[in-house]
């Protein structure tokens, strides 16, 4: 019985994000017209990702101590100077790796 | 449906022209099959959730938030906010749309990834470009997801000790690595200031993965009151 909720749940995140997702992807095309291209709004949607994501980062980061802050440094670096996502998801793994083995 | 032969030549070259960008999709896919499989997500599970939510960033947010009890309306309300810029990129996508039926639009639109789009944007400023472009792109971005994060999910069940290998790191990696390609310059500076201090003194004071929503929201907010750029002196 428990299990069987927890799937339920399971379903229920999964598939409610989805139609979030559907109908932000379909409500953009058929409201086109009538969202503001310029302004305030349009500032807000921009800024939106870039923020959220950072949001994300900062308490982890944080807490992950100064291994960890030095390899999401390097990340950042290298994500600036290459723009290479994976190559610079692979530099802040191999760094907090690499740390561990030694003892920090 | 029977297609015409431009319809599939389109279909065709949107498939390849996104093949490169595929690539990297399917190895970032597979750092989220390993996350998911750390959490306890089946694989059937992530498959039926990169068919339907096909959203790169949300779905990490999505496996990182896969906490039991699950917080259903906390992960529901961050996918919502993470995905707000597919209202710009629907919205961007309407020329393109223009003579096509509701059904055509309701079909097509589902496949709409940022890497299909940017290609298609890119082409369609240069000559004419159709949906189904876009469509092929869309084919090719979802199957290399698939691939990538299934592969990574397989992985994942095979290492027990991923805190030794620096997985538990992986996703300040994954996003600290996707962040900068949202960085547009100067104008950014006090936003993203405002969006790391809201996000790090709320992650203290609540409970939960509200910090994420907080700390988007009031950077994005900052961005909005500041002057548009060009508009001051400096």
């Amino acid at each position: 019985m428990i299990s069987q909720n927890l799937d339920l749940l399971v379903w229920l995140t999964i598939f409610g994000a989805a139609a979030v997702t559907y109908s932000l992807r379909i409500g953009g095309l058929l409201l086109a017209g009538k969202l503001p291209k310029t302004g305030r709004f349009k500032r807000f949607m921009d800024a939106l990702p870039g923020t959220i994501l950072l949001s994300l980062i900062v308490p982890a980061a944080l807490a992950a101590g100064p291994i960890g802050w030095l390899a999401t440094l390097c990340t950042g670096l290298c994500s600036l100077k290459t723009g290479n996502v994976f190559l610079s998801m692979i530099v802040g793994i191999v760094i907090v790796a690499g740390g561990r083995l030694y003892g920090f | 449906m029977v297609l015409s032969r431009s319809q599939r030549q389109d279909l065709r070259t949107g498939f390849t022209a996104n093949l490169v960008v595929s690539a990297s999709v399917a190895a970032y896919g597979s750092v989220l099959g390993l996350m998911a499989a750390q959490k306890g997500l089946t694989w059937y599970q992530l498959l039926v959730m990169n068919l339907s939510v096909f959203a790169g960033s949300a779905q990490f947010v999505m496996v990182d938030m896969w906490l039991p009890p699950l917080p259903v309306a906390e992960i529901i309300l961050a996918v919502l906010v993470i995905n707000m810029r597919y209202l710009l990129i629907g919205a961007s996508l309407s020329p393109l749309f223009r003579d096509t039926s509701l059904k055509h639009k309701f079909l097509f639109m589902h496949l709409v990834a940022d890497e299909n789009w940017a290609m298609t944007m890119a082409r369609y400023y240069k000559g004419p470009t159709t949906t189904w472009f876009l469509l092929g792109g869309g084919l090719c971005v979802q199957a290399a997801w698939c691939f990538g994060t299934l592969l990574g999910h397989r992985l994942g069940a095979v290492i027990t000790n991923p805190e030794r290998y620096g997985l538990d790191f992986s996703f300040v990696a994954v996003f600290t690595a996707l962040v900068f390609s949202f960085w547009k310059g100067r104008q950014d500076v006090l936003p993203w200031l405002v969006a790391a201090a809201v996000a790090a003194v709320s992650e203290s004071l609540m409970p939960g993965k509200w910090y994420i929503v907080c700390g988007g929201v009031a950077g994005a907010l900052v961005a909005a009151l500041m002057p548009p750029k060009g508009a001051s002196n400096d």
